[in-house]
């Protein structure tokens, strides 16, 4: 790998507000061009705090964040003002999970994307425009031009998170979010447009981070795998090391409740116990209440990431130590 | 759209009727009786008998209704038993001045609110927030003659600034837009802005505030629009909720401007409905109140058919 798109280093974030939580703690993750990196992890882990600081979207007031943060080579937690609005949505564009939230309810779909094509680039509003109806044709939204002039609640669910697609791709990211774009659709329409995102990452060539709760999905259109836990990367790797030999034992027991049984398309199950509080996070490692390996050193000291080639772990005691793959 | 339009013409119809019948009896609930008004105390029978039928008040109350409102259709509301002129002439140019009045004050009170609002509801549980909150409470519960005293004591009897009464030269008939009509709108319009500038002020900062919270609102700073841009958003969403509410502020404040109009002897509706109630001048009293009524029916209805028009979610059906 050459220098990375995206590289985050000892990320944290930490919610000050009336909500106090420590929701990424000391985060390390890499992302080369063109990659597609699918983020694993239960309700909580921090998955969509770590989409949501890559735009830097917390509240700025009540929100501490400390690390380092380079996408594209800019020095994400420096940008200001103009430099910050046109990386937002020009370097990295995001898909929201539930597109019927995300729209602007009173503005037409095509006045959105022509809007954000305008605020990226300098270009009159009728070539604006044309732009933005290109991109629903490339979205494959039938009858793109009537779909243009539509609100947002005049479109179904399927149409209108292809109308975010479109929206997020309009000024050609290097590098697209999508927090678990998938699960307000319909079964047959979820892997539609999960095809569709492969599709466009493949034609443009940009890189995508996205949350899934569906491993299925994940091994279908990811390159690679981050298991998230309790505001940490746990385990990392390519797709098929990560499902065929997970090492880290949460992986383990996240892939168990799952890719045994082969019922692709459901959640994860829950591996028994509940995560931590991140407002009191254990001063070891995170997972050792609910782990079967735990031993002392776990509930002392945080075990730190290792990397070897393409793989990273995070623990003590591993099911199989990490090693160059076969 | 059209047939939505129709469709609300048609709804306000029984409304309208209703109206008319209350305005006509509610009169007759209160006591007192009208002749004393216009016939001495001690006043032999025959002239009381004579008055009644010529003012109608001998006939049973339905009929007498039937002909008011045949009449009151084609515009006439009688004769004023006080001035003996027609009510509907002073009616209207009481109703063209305390529009007038209610309209600027309206407009000031909606615009600072808007302002004050949209400041708090962007710097939510700073002191910016609280020194609004503030103003839109005392806004909202300070008494409206009071304050109005308080205003002619200071602006008008300490610090000669602005007229304490009336509309200016000319009285109630002779509205023009220069500096001395003006001086003397200055005022009574501030006393009657400070509750649409309370409740707007309170409105437009939870809709904002709550606006802020949208996940829309994150969506779009996620696509690189910002200050200007994001308000154009949130002020478009919230303008539907605005408009409703600051629509029916200006029906208040014509019924509001009761009080304000007897401080400052403006010679609108008000001001006329003080001197009908203590000269039991039925017919001007059922003609101002009816027309008042009308007023926020009308005004209901204008808000109804516009809100679809800014809002594309509202159904049309
Ligand atoms: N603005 C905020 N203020 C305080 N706490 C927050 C805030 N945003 C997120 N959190 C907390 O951070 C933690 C991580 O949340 P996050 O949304 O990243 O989880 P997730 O992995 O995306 O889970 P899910 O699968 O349910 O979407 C949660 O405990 C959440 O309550
Ligand atoms: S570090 Fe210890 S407690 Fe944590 S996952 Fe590994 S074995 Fe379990
Ligand atoms: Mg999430």
């Amino acid at each position: 790998m050459t220098t990375p798109l995206v590289s985050l280093q000892d990320l944290s974030v930490q919610f000050c507000g009336s909500r106090k939580a420590s929701a990424l703690n000391a985060v390390n993750l890499e992302l080369g061009a063109g990659e597609v990196l699918a983020l694993l992890g239960e309700s909580g882990s921090g998955k969509s705090v770590t989409l949501r600081t890559l735009l830097r979207l917390h509240p700025e007031r009540t929100t501490k964040i400390q690390g380092r943060m380079q996408v594209d080579g800019q020095d994400v937690l420096a940008l200001k003002g103009r430099a910050l609005d046109l990386y937002r949505g020009g370097t990295v564009s995001m898909v929201f999970q539930e597109p019927g939230l995300a729209f602007d309810p009173v503005y037409t779909i095509g006045q959105q994307i022509t809007e954000s094509i305008r605020a990226h680039a300098a270009i009159d509003e009728a070539a604006a425009r044309a732009q933005a109806l290109q991109m629903l044709e490339r979205v494959q939204i039938p009858q793109a031009k009537r779909r243009f002039d539509a609100y947002p609640h005049e479109l179904s669910g399927g149409m209108r998170q292809r109308a975010m697609i479109a929206l997020a791709l309009a000024c050609q990211p290097k590098l697209l979010l999508a927090d678990e774009p998938t699960t307000a659709l319909d079964a047959t329409v979820q892997i539609q447009i999960l095809l569709l995102l492969r599709e466009l990452q493949r034609e443009t060539g940009m890189s995508v981070i996205f949350v899934t709760h569906d491993i299925g999905a994940a091994v279908e259109v990811a390159d690679r795998i981050a298991v998230m836990y309790a505001g940490r990367v746990v385990e990392q790797g390519p797709v098929g090391e990560i499902v065929r030999r997970p090492r880290h034992p949460y992986t383990a027991g996240l892939l168990a409740a799952t890719v045994g049984t082969e019922n692709r398309g459901q959640p994860l199950l829950a591996v028994p116990g509940s995560p931590p509080d991140l407002a009191a996070l254990p001063p070891g490692c995170s997972f050792a209440p609910r782990c079967a390996q735990a031993s002392e050193r776990c509930r002392r000291e945080v075990p730190p990431l290792q990397t070897l080639g393409q793989q990273a772990l995070a623990c003590w005691h591993p099911i199989l130590p990490l090693a160059e793959a076969a | 759209m059209f047939a939505y339009i129709i469709k609300r013409l048609i709804y306000a119809i029984p409304i309208a009727l209703s109206v008319t019948v209350v305005s006509f009896v509610l009169v007759y609930l209160a006591p007192g009786d009208p002749l004393n008004a216009i016939a001495p105390a001690d006043a032999p029978e025959e002239v009381i008998v004579a008055l009644k039928s010529a003012y109608g008040l001998d006939k049973p109350v339905p009929v007498q209704y039937g002909l008011w409102l045949l009449r009151a259709v084609q515009g006439d509301l009688g004769t004023s038993i006080a001035s003996g002129r027609a009510v509907t002439a002073e009616v209207l140019s009481a109703v063209s001045n305390t529009l007038l009045l209610a309209g600027m004050a309206a407009l000031g009170g909606v615009l600072i609110g808007c302002i004050l609002g949209a400041l708090a509801g962007y710097r939510h549980g700073t002191w910016i927030d609280r020194v609004a909150t503030v103003i839109s409470v005392i806004g909202v519960s300070i008494p409206h003659y009071w304050l109005g005293l308080v205003l002619t004591i200071v602006f008008s009897i300490w610090l000669p600034w602005f007229p304490a009464m009336g509309a200016g030269p000319g009285g109630s008939s002779e509205w023009l837009w220069d500096v001395e009509h003006l001086r003397h709108l200055v005022l009574p319009a501030l006393t009657l802005s400070v509750i649409p500038m309370g409740i707007i002020t309170r409105t437009v900062r939870a809709l904002v505030a709550d606006m802020l919270e949208q996940e829309f609102v994150t969506a779009l700073r996620a696509r690189g629009l910002s200050g200007v841009a994001v308000f154009r958003h949130i002020a478009k969403n919230t303008a539907p909720t605005v408009l409703a509410v600051a629509g029916l502020q200006i029906g208040y404040l014509m019924g509001g401007s009761i009080l304000v109009e007897t401080v400052f002897a403006w010679p609108g509706t008000g001001f006329l409905l003080n001197t009908a109630i203590f000269q039991r001048d039925i017919p001007l009293l059922q003609g101002t109140i009816l027309v008042l009524c009308m007023f926020f029916v009308v005004l209901n209805l204008l808000v109804d058919i516009l809100q679809p028009l800014i809002d594309p979610r509202m159904g049309r059906g």
